[in-house]
């Protein structure tokens, strides 16, 4: 669709719309429907607006809400970062990104400072967000409460009524079990003091950063065909006790690469012998860290970092 | 020197030019052709359109064979390609009683209006492989196909068997046309409970494997139906569609159809009097076995409209609907097969830390733990 | 119709995307006033800012209500028909978005789909034409309407105000009992020449006499 940018990967690209498929692939008419889901999850902070969500190109659960979303609000000046597990090489970011090179030819980045808008998998940046970006989330399951009622109908009525008696039992019973509360991602939140919201499979490590976001928090599941949003500057509290209130994981060492500390490691085992090592889940973060220090070519050994820088 | 993880868009296109290949085999064996796949495997076309929502014999035998022969694969190329196209509205209703038929059965009268037509079936054949097809054309071998052929029905002698049986009021009339407008998934989120028109429409395009094996279920004692097979009809119909500014029907051409209309039995509940009900089944081409599993899962969905306890899963419409689509069901099991690490090491910190607890409760001296870097702090 | 029908955006791709992405952030962030500029020229009472979120949202599937002055050119209805398809209904409780451009006389807020406790997404998004319209950056208003109103809550840092107008005079009472009846409710945009902001039913008023619930709503 867009062979002048440069930003296009050359050879066999994964996905090629070809002519005859819209800007971001989504037609107008759908387009509208998704915008204006949109705008009524922005005026009911955490409320899962259901949308006739489309069949895309790409399988349901590998992230056709989020493009959804993200194909709705995108336009020609935008610039797109796509990570998944916090990483923008992952395979399945990789995929997302092309797809939209190729449909809508907009430039995309790894720096997460550079970006408009962010779709992302189950990780928020470390980088603090700002005023202007958007943060769209891949969502597999958007009801908080289907774990614990798996009928539509009544976690419905649950909503409707603000009744979230049964999260807190669940959460409970994890502190008698074990003595925890036993959820270490998509840990509930509560958002704006109404809705009990689903943060897509975070780490609870990264709850904190959706609370009083500057950036717009945007939630699309396409199989489940909801979306929700948080809007910027919102007060997303995470669902806790008096005596067992929300805490996240800390790591007591650094990243082995960049040295980072306060941040989310992946664990990677290099050994049969119990050999592992703990490196920054956000590659970018990780990047720009060893950038500064004159220690990048560790990171990006083998190059295929990316489209655009 | 530890190096992380690289190389994703190398290896993604490295990953399509091996299926590109395997895709093709062995260059030595002449490649399929769309229209072969249309014409050699076509029950298998049929299926495709009916779970892809579109009638498209040549797209659902090209989406085969880009998906090396992988139904929902190629379901779901078709339905991928169905979101781009643009809607210019609804048909008018087709009448299946107006059916050019290829076949038709019914298993409740041993004879009926217009007869029992046999047709293409592979009902009475004794699955004994054929050996002789793999040499070439099998029709070279057949007696005489045109003495064969049954002669193909008249329609306006082969009334509905249900509307045989409605005459009498031994069966539920069929729900009136009100106009009102029909339910479409695609185009509306699910908002339950739904109305037949949407259910019919989910089962329509719902996985014919879990569709058989709910069906199987209600068979077998799990929200039992009594049903029996009023009438299986394949054939062609007239598709027309009326244009807004012309304000009357204009042809658009003529698909092929399989209806199923189950009939069951029914004891009636306060001012009802007993009378026998329906369930109903209609995939695109020939599709016998799909049509007739969504016939009895459309009679089960039915329960709590007709007064019985909603018990079993085939009556549920919620577990149904939500499970019946194979697209939705691979993609969210198959989607398991992307990373998740960030959650994985974030329960993997909790079950190391809920097992050293546990350790040092069992009065063991608490292990040095270098194991795990994680701990759980304040906020 | 008399006159040729006046045309809709020459780029409808990326006009539309861009109202939208106006429309998002001003309900992102309530009372900023944020850009809006468009090159549609449509019909009489209706603006080109009106014109451009209509275009940008509505279609076959969002019922249009318009308030008198709109309705009383029916070069407006023509435009709008033809170029989102749009039913126009006379009744605002069937419309999902209201078009307004006598705002002062806008109908009580309960005269529209408020949503319902399990939807309240179901809920009319109100499209009011302001001849005032300014933010903390801008002058203050002082004419009825929301002279130095100021709002709290979700998409605003600490407070914000907003001033629009003309509005009818028991605009911040109608908007007190709207935001208390939070999550059902309706939701407004306003548009000036070149700019709009919006107000989302989560936006609370700060400061206001006007107490939650006071049911003040009666206005024609």
């Amino acid at each position: 669709m867009n062979p002048s940018n440069p930003a296009a990967a050359p050879a066999a690209v994964t996905v090629s719309a070809g002519p005859g498929y819209s800007f971001a692939y989504l037609d107008a008419g759908t387009k509208r429907m998704i915008r204006r889901a949109i705008l009524k999850a922005i005026a009911i902070p955490g409320y899962q607006v259901p949308f006739a969500a489309r069949e895309m190109p790409m399988p349901y659960g590998w992230g056709t809400g989020g493009v959804q979303v993200t194909a709705a609000i995108l336009g020609a000046a935008d610039v797109l970062k796509v990570i998944d597990q916090g990483a923008d090489d992952t395979t399945n970011a990789v995929s997302i990104r092309r797809f939209f090179t190729a449909t809508a030819g907009i430039a995309t980045t790894t720096r997460t400072a550079e970006a408009s808008v962010i779709q992302t998998r189950h990780r928020i940046p470390e980088a603090p967000l700002v005023e202007g970006q958007v943060l769209v989330y891949q969502v597999p399951i958007p009801e908080p409460l289907r774990f614990l009622e798996p009928r539509e109908t009544e976690t419905r009525q649950l909503h409707a009524l603000a009744e979230y008696g049964l999260m807190h039992v669940k959460l409970y019973e994890d502190i008698a079990r074990h003595g925890h509360i036993a959820t270490t991602y998509a840990y509930p939140v509560e958002v704006a003091g109404r809705y009990v919201m689903d943060p897509s499979p975070t780490p609870k490590f990264d709850n904190p950063k959706m609370d009083d976001c500057p950036a717009l928090q945007l939630f699309g599941a396409g199989r489940e065909k909801r979306i929700y949003a948080i809007p910027p500057y919102t007060r997303v509290r995470s669902l806790d006790f008096e005596d067992h209130p929300f805490r996240v994981q800390s790591f007591d060492r650094p990243c082995a690469l960049c040295g980072a500390e306060g941040v989310y490691l992946d664990e990677v085992v290099l050994d049969d012998a119990g050999g592992r090592m703990f490196v920054c889940s956000d590659t970018d973060h990780c990047e720009s860290r060893l950038g500064e220090s004159c220690l990048g070519e560790t990171r990006r050994a083998d190059g295929q970092t990316g489209e655009a820088a | 020197m530890y190096v992380a993880v690289k190389g994703g868009e190398a290896a993604i296109d490295n990953a399509h030019r091996l299926l590109a290949e395997v895709r093709r085999g062995d260059p030595a064996v002449p490649e399929l052709t769309v229209a072969q796949i249309r014409e050699q495997m076509r029950l298998l076309v049929d299926r495709v359109m009916t779970e892809g929502s579109l009638y498209d014999p040549d797209l659902a035998a090209l989406a085969l064979k880009q998906a090396r022969g992988d139904v929902v694969e190629a379901v779901f190329l078709v339905r991928a390609y169905r979101t781009t196209l643009p809607r210019f509205g609804a048909t008018e209703p087709v009448d299946t009683g107006a059916m050019t038929l290829a076949r038709r059965i019914s298993a409740t009268f041993k004879d009926l209006p217009g007869g029992q037509v046999l047709g293409p079936t592979f009902d009475y054949t004794h699955r004994l492989v054929d050996f002789g097809l793999a040499d070439g054309d099998s029709r070279d071998r057949s007696p005489d196909p045109a003495a064969e052929a049954e002669p193909e029905a008249d329609a306006a002698a082969c009334p509905r068997v249900t509307d045989l049986l409605g005459q009498a009021g031994l069966l539920e009339p069929s729900p009136p046309d009100a106009g009102a407008p029909v339910g479409d998934l695609t185009r509306e989120p699910v908002d339950y409970p739904v109305d037949r028109a949407v259910r019919l429409q989910a089962l329509a395009r719902g996985d014919e494997g879990f569709l058989l094996a709910l069906g199987y279920s209600t068979q077998r004692g799990y929200g039992r139906t009594h049903p029996f097979v009023g009438e299986i009809r394949v054939g062609a119909v007239d598709l027309e569609f009326t244009p807004e500014e012309l304000g009357f029907p204009v042809g658009l051409g003529t698909v092929d159809l399989t209806e199923c209309q189950m009939i069951n039995q029914f004891h009636g509940h306060g001012a009802v009097p007993p009378q026998f009900t329906r369930g109903y089944g209609l995939v695109f081409g020939q599709g016998e076995r799909k049509a007739m599993a969504m016939a009895l899962v459309d009679r089960s969905l039915r329960a709590a409209e007709l007064g019985e306890a909603v018990a079993v899963p085939a009556q549920d419409q919620e577990f149904v609907l939500a499970h019946c689509d194979s697209l939705q069901a691979t993609g969210f099991v198959e989607h398991m097969k992307l990373p998740h690490y960030v959650d994985f090491q974030a329960e993997l910190d909790l079950v190391r830390r809920l097992r050293a607890e546990h350790a040092a409760r069992a009065a063991a001296p608490p292990p040095e733990s270098d194991e795990s870097p994680l701990r759980e702090a304040a906020e | 119709m008399a006159h040729r029908l006046a045309p809709g955006f020459a780029d409808p791709v990326h006009e539309g995307q861009a109202v939208f992405r106006a429309a998002m952030e001003a309900l992102s962030r309530p009372g900023r006033i944020r850009p809006l500029v468009t090159a549609l020229a449509p019909p009489g009472p209706l603006t080109p800012e009106l014109a451009a979120l209509a275009l940008a949202l509505t279609d076959a599937d969002t019922p249009v209500w318009l308030d008198a002055p709109l309705r009383a050119d029916p070069a407006v209805a023509g435009f709008l028909r033809f170029h989102t398809g749009a039913p126009l209904v006379a009744a605002p409780a069937e419309a999902a978005f209201a078009l307004i451009a006598d705002p002062a006389h806008c109908p009580p807020f309960t005269d529209f789909a408020q949503g319902t406790p399990a939807y309240p997404d179901a809920s009319a998004t109100l499209i009011l034409a302001v001849d005032t319209l300014s933010d903390e950056a801008g002058p203050g208003f002082t004419g009825p309407g929301f002279a130095g109103q100021v709002f709290a809550g979700p998409g605003i840092r600490g407070t914000a105000r907003l001033d629009a107008g003309p509005l009818p005079a028991d605009w911040a009472a109608r908007w007190a009992a709207n935001h208390a009846g939070f999550p059902l409710g309706i939701d407004c945009l306003f548009v000036a020449p070149g700019r709009l902001a919006g107000l989302p039913r989560s936006a609370r008023p700060v400061g206001a006499e006007a107490s939650p619930g006071s049911e003040a709503l009666p206005c024609t």
